[in-house]
């Protein structure tokens, strides 16, 4: 607590300029906005209203749970509640969290532009992710779905009595709002670079934005057919997968999972990017092996593509295809595992500080470890056979985008809060909020691990007594879960009115974006920038950081003037 | 209009902004790709699946009323390259009789469809109780042949709504010849074409080699 | 309730897949403890201020080690598929003289038959020591037959026949679940999969009830439907007797002769108009819509072995 009064202590100077938030107070200034950050912003209020709609769904889940009868959902609504979880935190807020609201507002930053390449674009892709949302919450007030997140037919298309047409058609319209941001994110990759950043000086934030990007583009619209063909089937009775007109429902698990698997490396991989900032500012050191990490992530965007298989091992496939998807998964593993080790060298020979963005992101590289080796053992088919759909893989994949993605959301929200809103927020709080993160998140999920190893099944409303202790430890793990995830909720919104006003370049680091006022001006720089060298210039190239003092680093940008 | 009044905001050069506008369309035409692809691939699997029943399908669909939409298909798009050509020279008039001419032949391209889709209905060739084929594997052709035929006919309409806006807006002088939105819709009108030039073997020609 | 940390352990693949299961637990633990032990050393010695030497990395740390674990993770994950895919493939077939057993699956339950005709629902009796196969088709969704004490698990679906096979190593009781997601009682679709020694399982199956034959079931539906009021030999109506019929060329009212195979039986109970006996009324109702596929093919099964009895 004293830390915070100290910080209340420290005069509050009013920003000298008009900033972007400033700039126009009135509902319409935001609403028919073209801003970048504006609409970053817009997205984080929407994306953070779905964020508690599917936490409010993972906690029925874990209260009924902890005892292994029905108690307090039924059948039907419990198969709602999971469904209802998955769709909404897949689409409504994995997917768009760090590329809507991190990627708008940074990418023009990062690469020193005014704006994203179709400033209107943006905007109506906002539009169209509230119409999206709209119809999954109508989806929710209409009695909800009950085929769980995958819509796999035909329970989707023939059985299941659930709002099936109005879920299908809120992701394929999500998918819409998904598709126009990534081509406006690789336009303005392609377009908008300042003078001087070439390729192989963007910041790997920027490189996994473009990854995404390009994985989303080019993944989204074949969810967006299975998912007509779908509704046309169950809406028309048009038949494409009824087993009884000589339809293949294993035909639809392959089109979905062909989208699915990406969908999983566009979860992750702006989280790698958000990593590599956090990890090289607090280290103060240039990132180890720059472009490896780049190639990493290219490899993972394209063999990502190649993987869908692994998830379909006891559907019938042929043991051939078993086998080549298997093999390509352990091949995809490489890279994953390549990018872990060079932010783990990162530290060596650096001179580290544990600011709470810093513990988010080691936090970050011990879950998203776990959760890939877990990933090995799901690659190879035999024990797949075993844990499949079982808790062990929801374990697996809640490490990769709770784990992993989550927590590099609320560390990245915690690095760039005071370029986003201009104040700090309170430190302490924040350590606390991202060492509980950690923790909670391992009661919560690691005995899901132990459970789906002994074989409970996931999707079951009730279940086997001797599975009971896990559960029981899931459930009390979530609770931690819960308070770290609504405590930065707290105190960010204290921080908007009480915190610190912030400095341009509060944490000394180098990308483009802390070399404007913060919060920055409307058209984001005073004077364009020009970019002399590579990003993380934490040091001189051949030399590390000095033994005892934080050296002044040299910003990517090079000195910008104010403009009179 | 002047050069520096087309420039809009996030641009430096009017150069780069043209090249966005062509750039952007081009990466949503992969992302379009991707989603007939999605079909199309369904649809190869089934034709691997149930030949028979597929080809004996492809024989109950127009051939007339497709093969005549294929003509004023490829004639609209000669129309279109030929608007953009003449809205990249500057000549306004040119451009609003071919954008003009394309409309037209979209239009009439969605009236021959709504011809072939009544006759369609006649024929009780819409899958479910009544369909007029016994094999029930020919019903998965039609339910692609209704499905692809519908999604095309979507784009179209959202093309000739893109069209007729620009012929508006170059009527109304509310939108400079050197906009880069004319080679824009010229490219999606393009790609739409392409799309039916892959749809008409397999729909039509299927069955009838 | 005792801490299990570890499944019970009950088929010939169960203890090759805990090997593989125990060394992927090594190799990754290995990693782990690598991963963190590297980050909280980091952490320790180069935190802000500390004496440990800092500058420059030397050379050999900033190419060969990257290429070095590049090349050792690329050539751990080949050895980990090396693994992983010999197994899959040797366990992959199932012995020829395996036990067939034919699994159907309905929400929410799991119908057996068993070679011999016993038949059982949500429960599972198979004999220790031998190999079992399970040849299992669904009648509505996917379903997913897993066991986890054997390790195995195989999706179920309608419309084809998907098959898995396991051999049983320790009697006991063990659990079956579906673990497809199937709808509404998705969890409560389960059961007990028992393991028994050979000769009690021949002793269980053999004093289950047995399915009847087609022609048996098919008898029993010859009256129920008052088949047998009409036809019966005793019977007072003017009806064709039908002892000995299938087979037979029959004479027709409009002066055709036809045989009667199984089409004319079957289209006779459907549409008795069409093809009547010469010397009789037409005054058989249509069956149509009263009996299904399946009602027909024992009606008709019966016909056939009444073939039989008139030869005697």
């Amino acid at each position: 607590m004293s830390d915070v009064t100290a910080e209340r202590a420290i005069p509050d100077t009013p920003p000298a300029e008009e900033n972007y938030l400033t700039a126009g107070t009135s509902l319409a200034s935001w609403l028919l906005t073209t801003d970048h950050k504006r609409v970053a912003l817009l997205y984080m209020a929407t994306i953070t209203v779905f964020f508690f709609l599917g936490g409010a769904a993972a906690v029925m889940m874990r209260i009924e749970l902890v005892t292994p009868q029905g108690d307090l959902l039924s059948d039907d609504a419990y198969n709602r509640a999971f469904t209802f979880h998955g769709v909404v935190m897949v689409w409504f807020f994995l997917i768009p969290s760090i590329p809507n609201i991190l990627g708008n507002f940074l990418l023009p930053l990062m690469i020193g532009a005014k704006d994203l390449a179709f400033p209107r674009l943006n905007l109506l892709s906002w539009y169209i992710f509230v119409i999206a949302g709209i119809l999954a919450i109508y989806t929710l007030l209409a009695g909800g779905v009950d085929t769980g997140w995958t819509f796999y037919t035909p329970l989707s298309t023939a059985f299941a009595n659930g709002q099936v047409l109005a879920a299908a058609a809120a992701v394929f319209v999500a998918g819409f709002s998904t598709i126009a941001t990534s081509v406006n994110f690789i336009a303005t990759v392609h377009l908008l670079r300042a003078p001087g950043l070439t390729w192989l000086r963007l910041p790997l934030f920027v490189w996994a934005i473009y990854a995404t990007s390009i994985v989303m583009v080019l993944a989204t619209p074949v969810l967006a057919m299975v998912l007509l063909l779908i509704f046309a089937e169950r809406a028309f009775g048009i038949p494409i997968f009824d087993p009884l007109r000589g339809g293949d429902p294993i035909l639809f698990q392959h089109l979905f999972w062909f989208y699915s698997h990406p969908a999983v490396y566009i979860m992750i991989l702006p989280s790698f990017g958000v990593i590599s900032e956090l990890v090289t500012c607090f280290a103060r050191r240039r990132v180890f092996g720059y472009n490896f990490m780049v190639y990493a992530i290219l490899w993972i965007a394209l063999v990502g593509f190649l993987v869908w298989g692994h998830h379909m091992f006891v559907s019938g496939q042929s043991m051939l295809a078993n086998l080549v998807f298997s093999f390509l998964s352990f091949v995809v593993a490489v890279p994953s595992a390549i990018k872990v080790f060079n932010w783990t060298s990162t530290l060596y020979r650096g001179q580290i500080v544990f600011d709470a963005a810093m513990i988010y992101a080691l936090g970050f590289i011990g879950l998203f470890t776990i959760g890939g080796l877990t990933g090995l053992f799901l690659a190879s088919v035999p024990v797949d056979v075993h844990v499949t759909d079982t808790y062990f893989v929801v374990a697996h994949f809640h490490y990769i985008m709770v784990g992993g993605a989550v927590s590099a959301l609320y560390g990245g929200l915690t690095f760039w809060w005071p370029k986003i809103t201009g104040r700090m927020h309170p430190e302490s709080w924040a350590r606390f909020a991202a060492i509980l993160m950690f923790f909670g998140f391992g009661f919560t999920f690691f005995p899901m691990f132990i459970m789906g190893f002994l074989g409970m099944p996931r999707r079951y409303h009730i279940y086997a007594p001797e599975y009971q202790i896990w559960h029981v430890l899931a459930s009390a793990g979530a609770v931690l879960l819960a308070v770290a995830y609504l405590l930065p909720m707290g105190y960010f919104g204290w921080s908007l009115f009480r915190g610190r006003r912030a400095t341009a370049n509060p944490w000394g680091a180098t990308g483009l974006e802390w070399q404007t006022s913060s919060p920055p001006p409307k058209e984001n720089f005073f004077a364009p920038p020009v970019v002399l060298q590579g990003p993380y210039n934490y040091h001189p190239e051949h030399a590390g950081p000095p033994s005892l003092e934080r050296e002044p680093h040299e910003p990517q940008g090079g000195p910008t003037e104010r403009a009179p | 209009m002047s050069g520096a009044a087309a420039l809009r905001k996030p641009y430096r050069s009017l150069r780069r902004q043209r090249e966005a506008a062509e750039f952007g369309l081009w990466v949503f035409l992969g992302s379009e790709v991707m989603f007939f692809a999605g079909a199309l691939t369904a649809y190869a699997v089934y034709r691997a699946l149930w030949a028979e029943a597929f080809t004996a399908a492809a024989r109950e669909t127009s051939i007339f009323y497709g093969t005549l939409n294929t003509a004023i298909l490829l004639t609209s798009s000669l129309a279109m390259a030929a608007a953009a050509e003449a809205a990249r020279a500057g000549l306004r008039r040119m451009t609003l009789r071919c954008l003009g001419l394309t409309i037209a032949l979209g239009l009439a391209f969605l009236a021959v469809k709504g011809l072939e889709y009544r006759e369609d209905i006649q024929k009780h060739l819409v899958p479910g109780n009544g369909f007029a084929l016994a094999e029930p594997k020919a019903q998965i052709f039609f339910a692609f042949y209704w499905l692809l035929t519908g999604v095309h006919a979507l784009h179209m309409v959202i093309g000739l709504g893109v069209v007729a806006t620009l012929l508006v807006q170059a009527w109304r002088r509310r939108r400079p010849l050197a906009s880069p939105a004319f080679e824009a819709a010229g490219l999606y009108w393009h790609f739409v074409d392409i799309v039916w030039i892959v749809l008409y073997p397999l729909l039509y020609l299927a069955g009838r080699a | 309730m005792s801490l299990a940390l570890w499944p019970a352990t009950a088929s010939e693949q169960a203890a090759h897949i805990d090997g593989l299961f125990t060394g992927l637990l090594v190799v990754t633990g290995l990693i782990l403890l690598l991963v963190a032990g590297l980050l909280l050393l980091f952490c320790i010695r180069y935190r802000r201020g500390t004496q440990a030497k800092r500058g420059d990395l030397p050379e050999f740390l900033r190419r060969d080690v990257e290429l070095g674990w590049t090349a050792a993770t690329l050539f751990l994950a080949l050895f980990l598929f090396w693994w992983a895919g010999t197994l899959e493939l040797r366990a992959s077939m199932a012995p020829p003289e395996a036990l067939e057993i034919h699994v159907v699956a309905k929400q929410w339950m799991w119908k057996a038959r068993h070679p011999n005709g016993a038949r059982e629902i949500d429960a599972l009796h198979v004999p220790r020591g031998e190999a079992v196969r399970l040849v299992m088709t669904s009648q509505d969704v996917i379903h997913s037959f897993y066991v986890p004490a054997f390790r195995v698990k195989q999706d179920v679906l309608p419309g084809r026949f998907t098959e898995m096979w396991f051999r049983p190593t320790r009697t006991g009781e063990y659990r079956l679940f579906c673990a497809e997601f199937c709808g509404t009682q998705h969890s409560r679709m389960g059961g007990m999969v028992t393991v028994m020694e050979p000769e009690d399982y021949a002793s269980w199956a053999a004093a289950q009830p047995q399915e009847q034959d087609l022609p048996g079931e098919g008898e029993a539906l010859f009256t129920a439907l008052g088949c047998a009021g009409c036809h019966a030999p005793a019977s007072a109506v003017h009806a064709p007797v039908l002892q000995g019929v299938y087979g037979r060329m029959v004479h027709l009212a409009d002066g055709r002769t036809v045989r009667a195979d199984q089409a004319y039986l079957r289209d006779s109970i459907l549409q008795p108009q069409r093809d009547v006996v010469a010397g009789y009324a037409p005054i058989m109702p249509s069956f149509a819509g009263l009996v299904d596929e399946a009602d027909l093919q024992r009606l008709v099964a019966y016909l056939q072995s009444l073939r039989g009895e008139a030869a005697r």
